[in-house]
């Protein structure tokens, strides 16, 4: 038996109970506490993700409540989550070690062009991100993407356009109309439209001017998002080739902005993109908020002069670009709606593949190919598929390539069909 | 120091106040405790003068130089000696701040219980309960105290090798120096929030054991091990949940507007863990037998 026993003096309250049994009662408070810590966590997103009471509303309704939705003036926090199956590219946040380089300015330091918009719009195409947008009419915004430690913002002020690095300490001064149609040009092949503007507005735009005979457009209930009631307008794809799973807009239900894109898709799984206010308030953003000078210190890029020298330049290292633009001339839609595909008409060899380059190097990578895309074979030949969870590629052996948000077996059909 | 009024055997509220005294100078006298704090301090030392060697006669400018990788905030140095503050507190929170509270708390009662000493508090009318406050509070000023030497030292070394002036937030905003000072400040404070949840958990294992050391490297380890475990990536569904998660949320203190949310999560952890650990050391300290 022990000598001193818990002071009774001071913790008699429990005096008359057994000592294991006060042991017990003790030991109770910390997975006490655990537990309702566990169930909070676990329940309050379900009561916070209900479905408020909202008086029904058709599709069209909806959709012309969108349409003539004229809010001109928000600022909120926009979750964007982006999983297309894509390998992670270099720079996107979240590697481990964490704290260590600020993306962009990390992996590149010194260079010019880190603080290039069209670089961290790049990195939006695969994991998750946190946006702060501000919006005050057409001339003025301000998106910022908030990174570990670091900031990228982009501020649009009139004619000015702004773009801030904090990990690099840069700004890229740009003329809006310009700096706006040289993203258009730049903006790298494979990254879906959708993200150029991130906004739940422009998606759902797109979503809409997508729709036609070839989509059901339904309301499916209402939720919350960001605090507020919305109605979900569920878009469908009718044609059975598309990868396209669902898209769900939730659309404000006092103003009509849409509060957040979920596209998933058909092989299901996690949402291929999602983008969705966390947060959002429609009172006009503080008028500093669009108001940028350059800090003391910072780079200051003069990106329209910077794009001619980059222009200029790309003859030489980057010779991928023009093949592509030269080969964008070449290209023609098969189909429409959902399952319409892109065909890149190639002459000769597009890939190296065993045959056409002899047993050496060809063979080699001719395997690297093999192992990272699929074999396909058809009456159109054969050639290779490269897949990410939405949109799937056939390049055959003479080069043509099948580009769209389809099912493997629509582009055999289609590269058959075109044989 | 509280003898005369501990032989009174009545306990007062301002009884607990003179313990917490007696035990914070107790602490700080220690030469171990003085020790981690001189460690503390030499970190910015170091940080400023390596930034200063590095950047060499080359003047403070072309943003590029220090862009390269690093830890955050260690370009802006070179412009602004106070960025060596927020570099300091990113380099040592990861670790050495940490560390050194794992050292304090985890020795708080093993060590007591070693040196034999834990009986005699006892027998003053304290009560353990009490005790154990004390003790918390005792390292949750270490938190401070530490996280504020850092600072203080950033500070100072940024003011001496660096031009201070107006501060560039992450989001591209100046702001004046007098606010600058404030933001730092309120990241001081954030950060010594941030470790007390880990000051909970060495509490805790304190009250396990009887070897000092032993609750220190219990201490230390599980914090290595939980940020080995924050940065695998195939854990992200468990890593919201692990105290060290949100720690580097303090930068969002730095971005015009503030930006919260993240600094939310990461004090209702620092609470939550503080409230977990914190009641299971008292049921433990309390129906535990004192022996030595």
């Amino acid at each position: 038996m022990p000598r001193n026993e818990p002071t009774e003096v001071t913790d008699g309250w429990d005096g008359e109970r057994s000592p294991r049994r006060r042991k017990a009662v003790r030991y109770g408070v910390p997975v006490a506490v655990a537990g309702v810590a566990a169930a909070t966590i676990g329940l309050v997103p379900a009561f916070a993700g209900g479905s408020p009471d909202l008086p029904k509303i058709s599709a069209q309704d909806l959709i012309a409540k969108v349409a003539k939705s004229d809010v001109q003036q928000l600022s909120g926090t926009v979750r964007v989550t982006t999983d297309l199956g894509l390998p992670s590219l270099p720079g996107a946040g979240g590697g481990a070690g964490g704290f260590g380089g600020a993306p962009g300015g990390g992996e590149k330091g010194g260079d010019d062009a880190s603080a290039a918009p069209q670089k961290k719009l790049m990195e939006l195409a695969s994991g998750a991100h946190t946006l702060r947008v501000a919006v005050d009419g057409p001339d003025k915004q301000r998106v910022s993407i908030v990174d570990k430690a670091a900031e990228y913002s982009l501020v649009h002020h009139g004619k000015e356009l702004w773009a801030y690095d904090s990990g690099s300490n840069t700004a890229v001064r740009s003329t809006a109309p310009d700096s706006r149609s040289g993203k258009e040009h730049r903006a790298p092949e494979g990254l879906p439209k959708d993200l150029k503007g991130a906004t739940p507005q422009d998606l759902a735009k797109q979503a809409l001017e997508a729709a036609g005979d070839t989509t059901s457009v339904t309301v499916d209930g209402t939720a919350k998002v960001a605090g507020r009631d919305a109605y979900q307008l569920l878009i469908k794809p009718k044609q059975t080739g598309s990868t396209v799973g669902s898209i769900r807009v939730a659309v404000d239900a006092e103003t009509g902005t849409p509060l957040k894109f979920t596209l998933t898709p058909k092989s299901g799984g996690a949402a291929a993109v999602d983008v969705g206010f966390t947060n959002v308030d429609f009172a006009k953003p503080a008028a500093s908020t669009f108001d940028f000078t350059p800090p003391k210190g910072a780079k200051v890029v003069d990106g329209d002069k910077e794009r001619a020298t980059a222009q200029r330049g790309h003859g030489k290292d980057a010779p991928s670009r023009k093949e592509l633009a030269k080969d964008m001339g070449g290209m023609n839609v098969i189909g429409k709606g959902w399952t319409s595909i892109a065909t890149i008409k190639g002459e000769g060899s597009g890939l190296p593949s065993g045959k056409d380059k002899g047993e050496g190097a060809g063979g080699d990578a001719a395997k690297f190919l093999d192992s990272i895309g699929e074999k396909a074979n058809g009456s159109f030949g054969s050639g290779r598929f490269f897949s990410t969870r939405l949109v799937n590629a056939l390049v055959t052996d003479n080069g043509t390539v099948y580009v769209g948000a389809v099912d493997k077996q629509s582009l055999i059909n289609a590269a058959n069909a075109a044989k | 120091m509280s003898q005369a009024e501990a032989a009174r055997r009545t306990p007062r509220p301002l009884w607990s106040l003179g313990l917490l005294r007696s035990e914070i100078a107790m602490t700080f006298r220690r030469w171990r405790t003085l020790a981690l704090l001189a460690v503390l301090a030499g970190v910015p030392v170091l940080v400023g003068i390596a930034v200063r060697i590095e950047t060499g006669d080359g003047a403070p400018g072309g943003g590029g130089d220090g862009g390269a990788g690093g830890p955050a905030f260690l370009s802006q140095v070179t412009h602004n000696g106070l960025f060596l503050v927020f570099t300091s507190l990113a380099v040592t929170l990861p670790f050495f701040l940490p560390m050194s509270v794992g050292v304090i708390a985890g020795d708080s009662l093993a060590g007591e219980a070693h040196g034999g000493t834990l009986r005699y508090l006892l027998v003053a009318p304290a009560g353990r309960t009490r005790l154990l406050l004390v003790k918390y509070a005792t390292t949750l000023t270490f938190c401070l105290v530490g996280t504020l030497v850092v600072a203080l030292s950033a500070l100072a070394t940024g003011a001496l090798l660096f031009p201070l002036g107006e501060v560039t937030l992450l989001s591209g905003t100046s702001v004046s120096f007098g606010e600058g000072l404030l933001r730092a400040l309120a990241i001081a404070v954030a950060v010594a929030l941030s470790l007390t949840g880990l000051a909970a958990v060495g509490l805790f294992v304190s009250t396990l054991t009887t070897s000092g050391i032993a609750a220190m490297a219990t201490t230390v380890g599980l914090l290595i091990t939980v940020q080995i475990l924050d940065t695998i990536p195939q854990l992200d569904a468990l890593q919201p949940y692990l105290f060290p998660h949100y720690w580097l949320s303090f930068a969002d203190l730095l971005r015009d507007p503030v930006y919260w949310d993240q600094l939310q999560k990461n004090f209702g952890l620092q609470a939550l863990y503080a409230l977990v650990f914190g009641s299971a050391a008292w049921a433990r300290f309390t129906t535990r037998d004192i022996t030595a």
